[in-house]
């Protein structure tokens, strides 16, 4: 069920200002790939590109050609809510609906896609947890808010919630920049798991995180601040943290960045 | 790729004419079934709002067939939302066309020159000198009291308040400033005009006065400018406090000479917002006022009369020159009142910007 | 005034820091002299300053309870001369020499039956504009339309009911007669007229004026949704208005009920504007384009003028009851506003 995803030409703009220019990659199914770079750089704004969330924000738009196995995602009948059923993702900092249940955050992707009969709700929900480790910790109050869990656990039932509808790609936005180290290390398990199943696209501050999960890594950077962001570097993960072809990656990951 | 290649990702869509069409088809109808066909009485209110309704219902037809059910919710949900906005729009704009087309008529140097003394039914002059400054005075006393009392009592919640009365004074603040207006009326009636000024008064008898409408306002007043002010203490750094503490500047001082000067532009939009509010009431004013037709430039003896009592008598004359002077009086008030309003909306902006 | 109190300072202007150099603060006390504990003069002056602050604050409370006070204290002498049930009886002679009668029941139930209605035509239409301000609109376009929105908010309620009276009465008189012929089987359209002051017109100018409070509020109450949750609905592929119900909707429904309880502590108080526009009498019908319909405040404009000592003493104790409805109405609103705001803080 995984896809890949290819970005030919990518610009996107807030208003009048090009956050990321001229993008080209290949993002390869049942993967991980990660995007790193300095702050400001553009890897979240190319993120958010993918499944069409940039342009929620006034004035943002995106330029250039994005398919999902070879589907338009920015042609002119593309449904927004369909890519984003297909493209999940999961935030920076963990946003379960602070007024439902951890039940019914898990389910809410269902509900939207009209899935209204209780077992295949109950079935969807338990598998979703047990996938997103987290199922032991919480089978027993599934009817408690999910704004009551601790930090790492709210992110797992993000994911949990992104994977309920069994979307193609997993986008993940610095996951696990708000958590604690332990947290960190039960979502980067948890994410070598999902590349089973799933395409998954994660940007990430932390370059060690990068080099665990990720098979392929993109570096981005940009010239100077008002610069638009651009890809310097993509290639395997090994080669990215061992032989860079790059000088400018190579001074970003021997933290000699300039 | 060619374009042979299906796309899951495609929607089918209305095209983009389908809501124009849609309107035209449904005042099409409308006006078919309303206005030629007279159902429900016909008529051009009716077609129009029958080509709201149509619109609506066929939207939702053409676009739950086409696009489905949800895109189909989506869109009415829409559709409705600007239609609440439009529909809030309309009196606003009857209210304005009314004011200027009926309160130009009495427009004239003699209504801001004159009283209504010695203004006969049958007369068609007169104005609204006298009830120009009763307002004019009676706002000006409310805020004297107001502004020092309101910054106070902000000050203290922001500055000094702890515990349970702090809370309470925060929590009451918030609930004076639903008090009816009517309320702060008859509490100054039955305070002031009937209980102290019969002790004031050389016969020993109560008496209205233009200072127990600004005591009313005074009570209308007060929650609003303490919660603004309040507001724009708390948006003041806690850094500039704390720089002025660690220079061993006394706290009273640092108030004073440091938070309140920097929260002053909020504070002043506030109190132009609440001094807009209080010209406008009516209710208050009218119980312990007392009106009155000629000049009284004193607020603490005999009636005064203030604008807005000024628009509810001559709303309630017999006289058929007095809606014309209701009008324009009314015209006035509104003036003074969206000046103020604008005047102060405005520096809170420039005080944003910069 | 328009800013919000339901809201925390979101809106209001961010002081800039352009202060006084702190140079011309005066003598900062001995600390270059004599080495000494700070002299008393400035003790005597910060506790000065601070008594003066504690009492301007404790105003506030004083006041509400001297209204209650005093309101009473005026009350009960008149209710002591009513021969009717106050609570009961719907007529208002409390001026007849012999035989003084009053009571608030039809006056009660009309300000409540105008101030409802008020809010069913106000709450629908406030909600949608205050979601297309903070949702749907352009954000310049939000701003404008917001300010116009304010400028409803402050035109005076005497203006209000003069145009109810002098012009808004006329459509509202030929929509009775349509709503009666078509629709006069509902007992809420019973009247065949003639048709002038009803309490259909009083709502429908209520509504108006109450409109842009709710609005105002409501839209600071939207404003608030974590841009988190609303992304967060929107990536699980939500149309917009599926996120409104999911995240906006949820989270803002304390406030809105605050937000509603607001305007309708407005509505019951309003009194010029009903004074105007309702037909002052003293039969509670739930026909609602009979001429007719009455409140408390507005029949304490009306009646002010003609009262003697008795007559002044019943509005008075008219005018306690609404201050006690009104205080409990304001008051469940104000504890949902911050029993909601500690729940945000704790969450946050």
């Amino acid at each position: 069920m995984a896809k890949r995803i290819e970005a030919s030409g990518i610009s996107a703009y807030y208003g009048a200002f090009k956050a990321i220019e001229d993008i080209n990659m290949v993002i390869e199914p049942k993967s991980v790939t990660a995007l790193i770079g300095p702050s400001g750089c553009g890897k979240s704004t190319f993120l958010r590109s993918i499944n069409r969330m940039h342009e929620v924000l006034p004035g943002a738009r995106v330029e250039g050609k994005l398919t999902l196995d070879s589907q338009d995602l920015y042609g002119r009948d593309v449904d927004v809510t369909a890519v984003r059923r297909l493209i999940g993702m999961v935030f920076q900092r963990p946003n379960p609906f602070p007024t439902m249940s951890i039940y019914d955050n898990v389910v809410s992707g269902l509900r939207l896609n009209g899935v209204r009969r209780k077992s295949m709700l109950d079935t969807a929900c338990e598998k979703a947890l047990r996938s997103a480790n987290l199922w032991n910790e919480v089978h027993t109050r599934l009817s408690r808010p999910g704004a009551g869990l601790s930090g790492g656990q709210q992110q797992r039932l993000c994911i949990a919630r992104a994977i309920a509808v069994e979307p193609q790609v997993v986008l993940m936005d610095e996951p696990c920049s708000a958590l604690d180290p332990i947290s960190t290390l039960a979502i980067e398990d948890l994410i070598s798991e999902l590349k089973n199943q799933y395409t998954i696209v994660i940007v990430t501050h932390n370059m060690q995180q990068a080099a665990r999960v990720s098979d392929r890594t993109a570096f981005f950077s940009i010239d100077k601040t008002g610069d638009p962001g651009r890809l310097i570097e993509y290639d395997e993960t090994n080669k990215i943290f061992t032989n860079p072809s790059v000088k400018r990656t190579e001074d970003y990951i021997t933290g000699r960045f300039g | 790729m060619t374009a042979a290649v299906a796309n899951a990702l495609e929607a089918r869509r209305l095209p983009r004419w389908a809501p124009a069409a849609t309107a035209v088809a449904a005042a099409a109808l409308a006006y078919v079934v309303f206005a030629l066909g007279g159902v429900l009485g016909g008529g051009p209110v009716l077609t129009v709002v029958g080509a709201v309704v149509f619109f609506l219902a066929g939207l939702a037809l053409a676009s739950g067939i086409v696009e489905g059910s949800r895109a189909a919710r989506n869109r009415i949900a829409t559709a409705l939302i600007y239609s609440a906005f439009t529909l809030a729009l309309l009196p606003l704009v009857s209210v304005v066309f009314t004011l200027v087309s009926k309160g130009t008529a009495r427009l004239d140097a003699e209504f801001f020159g004159h009283s209504m003394r010695n203004i006969g039914p049958q007369d068609n002059s007169g104005g609204a000198y006298h009830a120009i400054i009763g307002t004019l005075e009676q706002v000006a006393i409310a805020t004297l009291i107001t502004v020092p009392l309101g910054t106070g009592g902000a000050i203290y919640i922001v500055e000094y308040g702890r515990g349970r009365l702090a809370l309470a004074i925060r929590f009451f603040v918030d609930v004076m400033t639903g008090i009816p207006s009517i309320v702060a009326g008859l509490f100054i009636l039955a305070f002031w005009v009937l209980i102290v000024s019969p002790h004031l008064s050389p016969d020993g008898l109560p008496f209205y006065s233009g200072f127990a409408a600004s005591l009313a306002l005074s009570v209308l007043m007060l929650p609003t400018i303490t919660r603004s002010s309040e507001e724009m203490l708390r948006l003041v750094p806690v850094a500039l406090r704390e720089g002025a503490y660690a220079l061993g500047i006394a706290k009273w001082k640092t108030i004073m000479r440091i938070v309140l000067p920097t929260a002053l532009p909020g504070i002043v939009t506030g109190v132009m917002l609440a001094v807009a509010r209080a010209a406008g009431e009516t209710a208050p004013v009218l119980l312990v006022a007392g009106g009155g037709a000629g000049i009284n430039f004193s607020p603490f003896h005999g009636l005064q009369n203030s604008l807005s009592i000024f628009i509810y008598d001559q709303a309630g004359s017999a006289s058929k020159y007095a809606p014309a002077r209701a009008w324009t009086a009314a015209l006035t008030l509104v003036a003074l009142v969206l000046t103020l309003t604008i005047a102060a909306k405005l520096l809170s902006r420039r005080n944003k910007l910069r | 005034m328009s800013q919000s109190p339901i809201a925390g300072p979101a809106e209001t202007a961010p002081v800039t820091a352009g202060l006084a150099a702190p140079t011309d603060l005066g003598p900062t006390g001995p600390l270059g002299g004599g080495g000494g504990l700070p002299s008393r003069r400035r003790f005597g002056r910060e506790s000065l300053f601070r008594w003066f602050t504690t009492a301007s604050g404790a105003v506030v409370l004083v006041v509400i309870v001297a209204i209650a006070i005093f309101l009473i204290a005026k009350a009960v002498p008149a209710l002591r001369a009513d021969k009717a049930n106050f609570l009961t009886y719907k007529d208002w002679f409390p001026d007849d020499p012999t035989n003084p009668k009053f009571g608030i029941a039809a006056l009660a139930l009309g300000t409540v039956e105008a101030s409802v209605l008020a809010l069913l035509l106000a709450v629908p239409v406030a909600l949608g504009i205050a979601l297309c301000l903070t949702h749907y609109a352009h954000r310049r376009v939000a701003s404008a339309l917001g300010f116009v929105i304010d400028l409803l908010a402050a035109v005076p309620s005497i203006v209000f009911g003069l145009w109810g009276r002098d012009y808004f009465y006329k459509p509202v008189q030929d929509f009775s007669a349509w709503l009666h012929r078509y629709f006069g089987w509902i007992p809420l359209f019973g009247s065949g007229g003639p048709y002038g002051k009803s309490v259909l017109l009083g709502s429908a100018v209520l509504a108006i004026m109450i409109l842009p409070i709710i609005t105002s509020l409501s839209s600071e109450v939207f404003r608030q949704t974590p841009k988190m949750n609303e992304e967060a609905a929107l990536a699980l592929g939500a149309t917009k208005w599926e996120m409104i119900r999911m995240a906006v909707l949820p989270y803002g429904r304390p406030g809105l009920i605050a937000s509603v309880m607001l305007g309708l502590g407005r509505a019951l108080g309003e009194t010029i504007a009903l004074a105007l526009t309702l037909g002052a009498t003293y039969t509670f019908s739930i026909d609602l384009i009979e001429n007719g319909g009455n409140s408390i405040a507005a029949n304490i404009a009306n009646k002010f003028g003609e009262a003697s000592e008795t007559g002044r003493g019943a509005l008075i104790a008219s005018g306690l009851v609404l201050f006690a409805i009104t205080l409990v109405v304001n008051m469940i609103a104000r504890l949902i506003v911050y029993r909601r705001r500690e729940f945000i803080g704790s969450a946050a």
